[in-house]
């Protein structure tokens, strides 16, 4: 299982704050779990945008990164704090 | 090292004597404040509201210190966040460095805020009289980050 987040201009463009994959084993990386979210079509598109941040248990990293099962993770645009 | 992501206003001078209160042999401190303003990208704005990602928010800012303090001989440092609504005039950050002398508190001081402001889960969505919009991020904001990656 994973578990994932969307946050801001995200959460409110898929009216959705999170949910839960069961699938884990189908994604080697962080990408080929968006690339999963944008095959949804519609509304999912804004996770294509350039500009994406992500992270995996709470740490930025790339779309590269590996996934297993029981990971956390977050789509968020950039971030605009401080 | 003190890191506070609160809804609550705070005192930026009573932080900043905090900070030297603690040790006496700090030489300097260095103090940022950031504020909300009311205008921003050509429109007025009313006030924000500041989302953030919880448990992410406090790991990344404590990630963010403790890389200042690997770089610099700092004795503190402390970094308050607000999260929530925020009205024109209000401080949303609070970066205070302390150090022996004051390259290195001011230094660090600005290393932590050019991290916090590409790093950190914040997102802060304006309210203008056209309606509420989301800050879009700034290149500037980046490159300002990127200047301590060169060393």
């Amino acid at each position: 299982m994973i578990r994932v987040q969307y946050f801001a201009r995200y959460r409110e463009a898929l009216g959705l704050d999170g949910e839960q994959l069961n699938n884990a084993e189908d994604f080697a990386t962080l990408d080929d779990l968006r690339q999963h979210l944008l095959a949804r079509g519609g509304v999912w598109a804004v996770l294509a945008e350039q500009n994406l941040m992500c992270a995996r248990n709470q740490e930025l990293c790339s779309l590269a990164e590996p996934l297993a099962e029981g990971d956390e993770v977050a789509f968020f645009p950039t971030v605009t704090g401080g | 090292m003190n890191i506070r992501v609160q809804t609550l206003a705070f005192d930026p001078g009573a932080e900043l004597n905090a900070l030297h209160a603690a040790n006496l042999g700090i030489g300097a401190v260095v103090g940022f404040v950031g504020y909300v303003r009311d205008f921003n990208e050509g429109r007025e704005v009313g006030g924000m509201f500041l989302e953030h990602f919880p448990g992410m928010t406090e790991k990344s800012l404590g990630k963010i210190a403790e890389e200042a303090g690997q770089r610099w001989p700092l004795l503190n440092i402390e970094i308050i966040h607000r999260v929530g609504r925020l009205e024109p005039g209000e401080p949303i950050v609070f970066v205070g460095t302390s150090s022996a002398h004051r390259q290195a508190a001011f230094d660090a001081c600005a290393f932590v805020m050019d991290y916090l402001k590409t790093r950190a889960p914040f997102w802060k969505k304006e309210d203008t009289a056209e309606g509420q919009r989301w800050v879009e991020g700034r290149c500037s904001d980046q490159a300002a980050a990127e200047r301590w990656q060169k060393d």
